[in-house]
Parts: C-alpha cells; structure tokens; sequence
C-alpha cells in the first residue's frame, strides 16, 4: 500500500487545486461588480448578459474549449495581446487555463451572488442612503455582510467546479506535465494507459475530496 | 419650511392613480400624513428623502432645492438633510446597537451617540444586536440610529404600528420630546387616529393620492367642536343596551372605562373622543 501511495504523482492534484485558488479568488473580485449590476440596474438589456455569462452552463465543454483556443491562441485577440505583453503564449500554459476556468466558472459565482444581492432587505440599503453612506460604502458594510451565506455558497461551488473541469481545460491547455496536466486530464490519462491504479487513488481523491467540500456547505444549514 | 409640489402616477390595489400634492410644512411643525393604507402616504415620506423620485414637481427644505423636475435637479438621498424611520425599523442585523449608531454617525460624534442612547433608555442595550431586542427598543435604536446625524426633518413611517398599546404610549412620548428637544420638523405617517391626534400640529389627510382634508387634528377628527376641558381618544370594545340608553366600554391606552350614552348611532370598533365641560370630571386623590 505505501509502496503505491509513493509511486503516484501527486502534482496533478495539487496543481487543480492551485488552478481552483485563484480562479475562485480572482473570480471574487470579478463577480462582485457584474452581479451587483444584475441585481440593481434598471438597464433595460441586461437579459443579454445575463444570458450571456451562463452560457457555459449550457454549452458542450468542447464547444467553449473550441472558441477559447481560438481566442488565446497566438492569431487570437487575447493570445495576441498576451505574447505582445509577456512573451509567451497562453495556449498550453497555466496562464491560459486559468484564462479558460474564469470563464466557465463565471456564472458558478455569479449566480450565487446576484441571488445574494437581490435577496438583500431594500430598506437596509435605503437606510444606508439616508444616513449619508454612499454606494459602495453600502456595498461593503451593509449588503455583503449580510449575504455570507451566497458568498460561502459561491466561493465553494466555482472552487469544486474548477477542480472537476475537464473538457475545456483539455481543449486549451492539452495535458502538459506540471503545467496544464491536472487531476481531471491525470485520470484520463492513467485509464487510456491501462494505469488503473493510479486513475483509481486519483479519482478516489477528487471523490471524497469534493463529498468532504459539499459536506462542510451543507453544515451549518443544519 | 418644506415646500412640496409632487406629481406621480401610483398603483395601487384598485389600479392606477394620481398623487398630486402641493403643501407647506413650517419649521419645528409635527406634521402627520392620514390615509388608508395604498392611500400614498409613505410616497410621500419616500419622495422626501430622495428614495423614490416624483414625475414632476419641487421639493424644498428652507433654501435648499431637493428636487425640481424643471431644472433637473434631484439631489440624493446621501445629501439631504433627513432622519428615516422605517416601518420594519430597518436596523442593520449584523451590527449592534452602538455599530448601528456609529455607522451612521461621521467621524464617530461618540458624545451625540452616548447622549441619545441615554436620552431613549437604551445604554444598557448597546451591545445587544437588533434580533436580541423587543419591537419597542428596536424602535427606539431606529429612532436614535435617525437622529445621529442631526437631521432637520425626522420623517417617521407608521413607526409604531406594530408595537403594543403601552409601548406605542410610551414611544408617543418620547418622539415628542425628541422633537421637541431637537426643534425638528416631522412629518408622520400613520392611519391610527388617536397617534395623529396626540402627536400632530397639523394632519393632512390623503384619499387616493389627493389632499381630501387639511387643517388641526381637532379640526379634522372631530365634526363639531366640543368645549370640553378634558378629552382623551379611544376605541370602543362593547356596547350593552339597556331600555334607553347604551353603556359603552371604551379602551384607551391600555385602560377600559365605560360610558353612558343615550345615543345610539355607535358601534364596536369606532374611534371616538371622550370628554366632559369643565365642572364634571370628578378627581379623587390616591
């Protein structure tokens, strides 16, 4: 049994788990503004981008893959701009997949949010106004704090989400040892090689893993 | 003085209707809104603070211009100088008492807070959080929570609807004296009859959205003027009709006394006024 445990290659692992650190944290910061529009603005055309940011939902994984590869690849407008910028390409590299798992994580942390926002007691916010707080006062005092619960259920879903992905990260970053390989792509690998023991320790990894995540979700609701 | 001039097309139960309201309230008055509820009332209120935004008209509070759809202005509700109590209290749950006043207060005016956490009875409270507190002290929080940052104009929307006959009292008493004491000009909203008779200079009184009466309370509540030296507001609860006459039991304030009567056009649940002339009030010392 250690002999196995010492013969497997834990990199995969726990380069999914980096790749879902900051997918989840830099999707934060980029849901926030894009859910608080979809919660509060009158805009009358908003039902397009709403519709638009969950369209990984709904989307074959290939077909996202298809056009991101397009996008970041050395012709495409961001793998361009991103070679120009830093020298290397993104097509086969963290960076890219990174670029990728925001994208089809997008609305895992959206939706949470936007209901979190809409869910918010509109008093609250209008006796925030009339004590003079501005809106982004508002935002960080009164309306995120009492919406933990969406930011929790957020944060948990786009972060096992990211982890579990598999056919879009395969379409933009292949299987590249240490650097687009992760745990989903490792376990691929390991069947269409014949390598069942290792598909076995690493499927039953991500198993338990994300019981354990959905588990800790499910807790305090309790 | 506020000067209003409001036009907006409202929904209501029964469809849509105008509010059309031109009003001057002067400094320091206690101004009360009466109406039905669905009545827009608590537009009004909205329309003040800069909550909601009027199609046409002008809002003004001494030399200041809150709004005026002719020269597009429509200050926020951020710049004007206004005291909001709502309905549900709208205290912040995640804060306490004292966070609640803090968050309201600029740079932390600790000597204001402190003297109207004293002023409202709740010093002892000021660690609990909002869930933690009865309907009355939370009112009492959004009271103060109001007043941290020494509005002109307190607005109070049916702030004590929900609460019991005696706390209701006491609230009536301490609203008051607050306005009293910070020389504010309030307006309230409310469709209790004995409030707005205790509390209010001036009543208006709104029917679909349109001024239906406007004048004192004694004026408008009562049909004709009585000389009674000594009356007080409350609610009948029984009548028991002997050969001619009625007795009457009437709830006021938490108490019940009972009246005789001879008329008998009156039935359970109506608001009257009791009073006698100036010899007949019998008092007994205790």
């Amino acid at each position: 049994m250690e002999k196995i445990f010492t013969n497997v290659d834990f990199t995969p692992f726990f380069l999914s788990l980096k790749l879902a650190f900051f997918t989840t944290i830099l999707l934060l910061f980029i849901s926030i503004p894009i859910s608080y529009f979809l919660a509060f603005s009158k805009f009358r055309f908003k039902v397009f981008l709403e519709a638009f940011i969950s369209l990984p939902l709904v989307l074959p994984p290939t077909v996202l893959g298809f056009y991101l590869l397009i996008l970041l690849s050395k012709n495409g407008i961001l793998g361009n701009l991103w070679e120009k910028l830093f020298e290397n390409p993104l097509i086969f590299r963290f960076e890219g997949i990174l670029i990728a798992s925001l994208v089809f994580s997008l609305p895992f942390m959206v939706h949470p949010l936007t209901a979190g926002f809409r869910s918010v007691n509109k008093n609250l916010i209008e006796a925030s106004y009339t004590l003079g707080k501005s809106k982004l006062t508002t935002l960080f005092k009164i309306i995120i704090p009492n919406i933990k619960h969406s930011f929790i259920t957020g944060i948990v879903l786009t972060f096992i989400h990211t982890v579990g992905e598999f056919g879009v990260v395969l379409m933009v970053g292949g299987s590249i040892e240490g650097e687009t390989k992760v745990i989903s792509i490792s376990i691929y690998d390991a069947v269409e090689s014949l390598d069942y023991t290792t598909a076995h320790i690493y499927a039953g990894i991500l198993l338990i893993f994300s019981f354990l995540i959905l588990v800790f979700v499910y807790l305090p609701n309790k | 003085m506020i000067r209003l001039s409001l036009k907006k097309t409202l929904l209501g139960s029964l469809g849509k209707f105008d509010l059309e309201i031109d009003l001057t309230i002067q400094d320091n008055e206690f101004f009360a809104i009466y109406g039905k509820s669905g009545s827009g009332k608590t537009t009004i209120l909205r329309m003040i603070a800069g909550l909601e935004k009027p199609e046409e008209g002008f809002i003004s509070f001494n030399r200041i211009v809150y709004f005026d759809s002719n020269k597009k202005i429509h200050l926020p509700p951020q710049r004007r100088n206004v005291g909001f109590v709502f309905q549900n209290y709208a205290l912040f749950p995640h804060m306490t008492v004292l966070e609640n006043l803090e968050y309201a207060a600029e740079n932390h005016r600790k000597k204001q807070i402190k003297e109207l956490l004293e002023l409202l009875d709740l010093y002892q409270l000021k660690d609990r959080y909002p869930n933690a507190l009865s309907g009355g002290q939370q009112q009492r929080v959004a009271l103060a929570r109001a007043l941290v940052r020494n509005p002109k104009i307190l607005l109070l929307d049916e702030p004590l609807s929900a609460l019991d006959p005696y706390t209701r009292t006491r609230l009536q008493d301490e609203i008051t004296k607050i306005h009293r004491y910070y020389g504010l000009t309030t307006i309230l909203v409310s469709h209790d009859k004995p409030e707005v008779f205790k509390l209010s200079n001036r009543v208006l009184i709104l029917e679909d959205g349109k001024i239906s009466k406007l004048g004192k309370p004694h004026e408008i509540f009562l049909n004709k003027r009585t000389s009674g030296k000594y009356s007080f507001i409350g609610t009948i609860i029984d009548i028991k009709t002997t050969d001619i006459i009625q007795i009457i039991t009437i709830e006021t304030k938490g108490e019940i006394i009972e009246v005789v009567s001879s008329e008998n056009n009156f039935s359970i649940g109506d608001q009257v006024l009791v009073s006698s002339k100036a010899f007949s009030p019998i008092i007994i010392k205790i």
